[in-house]
């Protein structure tokens, strides 16, 4: 494990200020391993939004009088949060959406319908989770560009770099999409590596950091990308709104996405202009209260630190890795330690996940069965589905433990 | 629920023991189906009697839960015998009467996963009228 100069998180200390953990006290407490599919939430952000309704809510950018001024900058603090969250220059870069995949399809409807064509290539990888695969698909289907995924290698179903040249003969790379960390096996991918090629090919890359931007420090304009995508619920926010940054060239050079209240400059029989960024991409009226909470959530996050964050999942990734390594027919997916977010996608032989996750919920123990929105991987994989495990701030090592009781029992059952 | 309602023995049984497992080549009726939700897959072959309307012989493979490789077991016994039509008309109680396990609703997905690709194949190959909530399944091809 690294060793950092971040002090180390009290992750019990820290579970007391999430009001869920609190219901269903005894054996059958929660114990909750399932955070890259939504986080739970922190008194302080359910807070933050309970007050904004009583004390400061109105409709943002539209009224004159001093609540609604009060609401909108309220609004616009949490997206200067947002901006330093991510070390964005400026806050015309960042868009509020409702979710990831809503960002991730701006970009590829905005930009992708405008700049691809036939002779084109729009690339993701096997380890795309659909939102930023099947945009692609669907864009280079409707522009005539070519689609195409780099493959993973088997031994650690990591990128297969080694591809690359070979894709980039397929045609002219206009686009890259590709995740930061894998939301299914945990694969952390080199993103800054595969965006300066991206570069070189004259293409863009589009980054999904859904499972990144809840647990390590990102900095978008080291990054080496042209867009970045988050969603708030991921990361102890609300459900209900989800950020898109992009380089402001960019932005300032596309189409809107969605059209009509609140994102025009202008509007007559003849023409319609655009606000200025980033209102021109948020049509109609924004999840205002959501915002607050991401706002709320992003200084949580900051007092804790994403540093001591981020260690602390490498600890609990590495208990993990090490108890569910005992047990006899499990095989673990995805890269060592050190190239792995704190999610561990397993098969129990003989065991659907689907049953592991029935029996495992029996015990309190809450994790993800399925495909995890990357069936194209799972296929890859040989599986229909895996059982998966992921971690947070909150994650104890009990509740590892909990995990490993419930796989032996789930062993029983169906031996 | 308690534990052992939902793997009872019976489920076990039918999950690690399927009745009509297999392919039947050249059959009269097929169909394949997925519940989108887990990546559950079923297939089903129907071969009919010499009425060419009565159930003589029904086979499935797939992959999946207990639940739904179970369920669909269970269904291959209670099908065989009967017309198309009545299949056709079975309401989904009947199977979950015999699955005999409460359900969450992403579960009866699972239990009822086999069914419904043998209504689309009794659709597909009889006419047989399609239940709405089945509907969507008629457009999926596995590859």
């Amino acid at each position: 494990m690294a060793v950092t100069s971040a002090r180390q998180l009290d992750a019990a200390a820290l579970r007391a200020q999430f009001p869920i953990f609190e219901q269903a006290g005894g054996a059958r407490r929660l114990a909750y391993l399932d955070s890259s599919n939504s986080s739970q939430k922190p008194r302080a952000v359910l807070d933050a939004m309970q007050t904004f309704y009583e004390t400061s809510y109105a409709n943002v950018h539209r009224g004159v009088y001093e609540l609604a001024d009060r609401a909108a900058a309220a609004f616009e603090d949490s997206r200067e949060k947002v901006r330093a969250f991510v070390n964005a220059g400026s806050q015309r870069e960042i868009i509020y959406t409702r979710n990831a995949t809503e960002a991730l399809n701006l970009v590829a409807y905005a930009w992708g319908l405008e700049n691809l064509g036939p002779g084109d290539v729009a690339l993701v990888t096997e380890l795309e989770h659909h939102s930023n695969f099947v945009p692609w698909q669907l864009i280079a289907e409707r522009t005539g560009a070519t689609f195409a995924a780099i493959p993973i290698e088997g031994g650690n179903h990591e990128l297969d770099l080694s591809k690359l040249d070979e894709i980039a003969k397929r045609g002219q790379i206009k686009v890259l999409a590709v995740g930061l960390v894998n939301n299914s096996l945990g694969v952390v991918n080199p993103v800054s590596e595969l965006a300066a090629w991206a570069h070189e090919q004259g293409a863009i890359c589009v980054v999904d950091a859904c499972q990144a931007a809840p647990h390590r420090p990102i900095d978008v304009q080291t990054l080496g990308a042209d867009f970045v995508a988050f969603t708030g619920h991921k990361m102890l926010g609300p459900t209900g709104i989800g950020v898109l940054w992009g380089r402001q060239e960019l932005l300032q050079s596309m189409q809107p996405f969605n059209v009509g209240g609140g994102q025009i400059r202008h509007v007559s029989l003849e023409k319609t202009t655009w606000n200025d960024l980033p209102h021109k991409f948020e049509a109609g009226t924004p999840p205002i209260v959501e915002a607050i909470g991401l706002g709320a959530a992003i200084d949580y996050l900051n007092e804790v630190g994403l540093e001591s964050i981020e260690d602390h999942e490498v600890e609990i990734t590495e208990y993990a890795l090490g108890r569910l390594g005992e047990i006899f027919g499990l095989t673990i997916f995805g890269p060592p330690l050190e190239r792995r977010g704190g999610i561990i996608s397993f098969d129990l032989d003989g065991v659907h996940p689907h049953d592991v996750a029935q029996i495992l919920g029996n015990e309190g123990v809450a994790v993800r069965a399925g495909h995890h929105c990357t069936q194209p991987l799972m296929k890859r994989l040989g599986v229909a589905a895996t059982t998966r495990a992921s971690f947070y701030l909150y994650t104890l090592p009990e509740e590892i433990d909990r995990l490993v009781d419930g796989l032996h029992r789930a062993k029983k059952v169906f031996a | 629920m308690a534990f052992d309602e939902m793997y009872r023995e019976v489920i076990l049984d039918h999950y690690k023991n399927p009745r009509g497992h297999g392919v039947i080549e050249g059959a009269d009726a097929e169909a394949d189906g997925q519940n989108p939700l887990c990546g559950d897959e079923v297939s089903i072959y129907v071969q009919f009697g010499a009425d060419n309307e009565t159930i003589e012989d029904v086979k499935f493979r797939g992959r999946g839960c207990a639940i739904s490789q179970a369920a669909t077991s269970m269904l291959t016994e209670m099908v065989t015998g009967r017309k198309a039509t009545a299949i056709a008309e079975m309401p989904r109680d009947e199977l979950l009467e015999e699955v005999g396990i409460p359900l969450s609703p992403v579960r009866l997905k699972c239990a009822l996963l086999g069914l419904g690709v043998l209504k689309v194949a009794l659709h597909r190959a009889k006419g047989t009228p399609l239940p709405e909530e089945w509907a969507g399944m008629d457009e999926l091809k596995l590859t």
